[in-house]
């Protein structure tokens, strides 16, 4: 699975919102147990071939990404 | 005795009844904090304060929402703007129009090293761009203004300081306290750096609630540091926004109330609210203007005003106008300074200052005429 995590919730549900208009399957979760430290809060679950994309919409809309899309073993 | 209520500019009233229905909808019925933890509670409640933030995006034309920080009120958002802003050495042009929430973080600072220079404003209000442009000297960093006036309600050539601001490299701020949600705000147009904004005015939120719009690449340093639900591992504050100026609970419930107004104004437009407010100052302003001993002050032309009108009576005080408008006619206005000495310098009518009629979305033309009649019997005895 690829995430993508956010410096807070706030930043998180826009980018929900701005992958979801776009049509992306994207779903929040809490942030996987291999990356905390990294932030509190939500990341965005989303299918790897979609990422690039994603990335470049959520820079556009100027939301704050700690994590540029990483693959997390389930 | 029915009231009617003309003091709008103070503070707006009554809210639309959506305002009212939204704030008791969350206090009864979601309740979370937003941003601490992520409970489906939590959740519901932050993605209602990012709406709120997507509604005022729209309205002033903003691209990125979470540039938008929110405040108790626009006193606050001023201060985060000129004291985030500003070190010794600097110096800061605003206008002698400009309200106590402005001219007293000003002075304050004034008194730690940072220069600063009031430029006049014609007799009406009007802002002098001669003498503005003027000012600018080398280490200016910041010019505030007023869109428009809470005393003549005079609106000033936002685009046009825009331009000065962003020619001269300097952060341009706006107070939008008498404007917001009445005249139209396009920060990329009109060249904003910082846009404050109060949530209980033109904008038909409840009080306690207000904001910030910083733009893309401007760093504005917190009044406070504290909790934000976010990066909590780190000592130091976040520094993105919106969380770098948001510490501690925000006032929830008044934020979603304030979207709910910003949802009204959206979609009756603030073209049809705007006409509707020029209109009654205007038919307010005629009759007033028939008064014998009675003066207005402000723009002759409603269009080149906010719906605020200023009068005095010769022979009578604001105070005592006011008092006997309540208490004798159940009119609600508001007498004396408005929070703006420097204005009402500017107006040459220290130190009584004047008695204000603001009129609102849901005041009427009959309202006006009871009201006219009303002052030139108080005018008469
Ligand atoms: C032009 C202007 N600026 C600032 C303020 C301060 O607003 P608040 O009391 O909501 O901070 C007001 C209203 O009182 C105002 O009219």
């Amino acid at each position: 699975m690829w995430v993508i995590t956010f410096p807070s919730v706030t930043h998180a549900l826009r980018a929900e919102k701005l992958l979801k208009e776009k049509g992306i399957q994207v779903k929040l979760i809490p942030i996987p147990k291999e990356l905390s430290g990294a932030c509190q809060g939500l990341a965005a679950k989303l299918p790897g071939e979609d990422v690039e994309e994603s990335i470049a919409l959520l820079d556009n809309h100027g939301i704050d990404i700690i994590r540029r899309g990483i693959q997390i073993k389930m | 005795m029915e009231k009617i209520y003309l003091d709008n500019a103070a503070t707006s009233w009554p809210k639309p009844e959506g305002v009212y229905a939204a704030i008791d909808y969350f206090n009864r019925n979601v309740g979370g904090n937003p941003g601490r933890g992520t409970t489906n509670l939590a959740l519901a409640s932050a993605r209602m304060v990012l709406e709120t933030r997507e509604l005022l995006a729209e309205l002033f034309h903003i691209s990125h929402p979470l540039r938008i920080s929110f405040t108790p009120n626009i006193t606050e958002s001023l201060n985060v703007a000129l004291k985030g802003c500003l070190a010794p050495g600097d110096h800061l042009i605003f206008s002698s129009m400009e309200h106590n929430s402005i001219a007293r973080p000003a002075y304050a600072l004034a008194k730690q090293g940072i220069e600063i220079s009031i430029v006049p404003c014609s007799s009406e209000g009007r802002l002098n761009i001669k003498a503005l442009v003027k000012a600018i000297k080398k280490n200016t960093k910041m010019i505030s203004l007023s869109h428009a006036s809470n005393v003549t309600g005079t609106i000033q050539p936002i685009s046009e300081v825009g331009e000065i601001c962003q020619k001269n490299g300097l952060i341009f701020v706006v107070d939008s306290a008498q404007s917001a949600g009445i005249l139209p705000i396009d920060v990329q147009r009109q060249h904003i750096d910082i846009l404050t904004f109060t949530g209980h005015k033109g904008l038909l939120g409840p009080q306690g609630t207000g904001g910030i719009y910083i733009r893309p690449g401007l760093t504005v340093k917190p009044l406070k540091e504290g909790g934000t639900g976010s990066q909590s591992l780190d000592t130091n504050q976040p520094e993105f926004m919106p969380d770098s100026l948001e510490s501690g609970t925000l006032n929830t419930p008044g934020i979603v109330g304030l979207g709910a107004g910003v949802r009204f104004l959206l979609k009756q437009g603030i073209d049809t609210i705007r006409q509707h407010e020029e209109e009654l100052t205007q038919l307010l302003r005629q009759n007033l203007l028939e008064i014998p001993k009675l003066k207005v002050y402000g723009p002759a032309n409603c269009k080149d005003k906010a719906a605020v009108l200023s009068f005095t009576l010769e022979h009578i005080n604001p105070a005592q106008v006011s008092f006997r408008l309540e208490n004798e006619f159940g009119i609600i206005t508001r007498a004396g300074l408005h929070c703006s000495p420097l204005a009402h310098q500017t107006l040459g009518t220290l130190p009584h200052g004047a008695c204000r009629l603001s009129p609102g979305f849901f005041n009427t033309r009959e309202e006006i005429e009871i009201t006219s009649q009303a002052i030139a019997e108080i005018a008469q005895k």
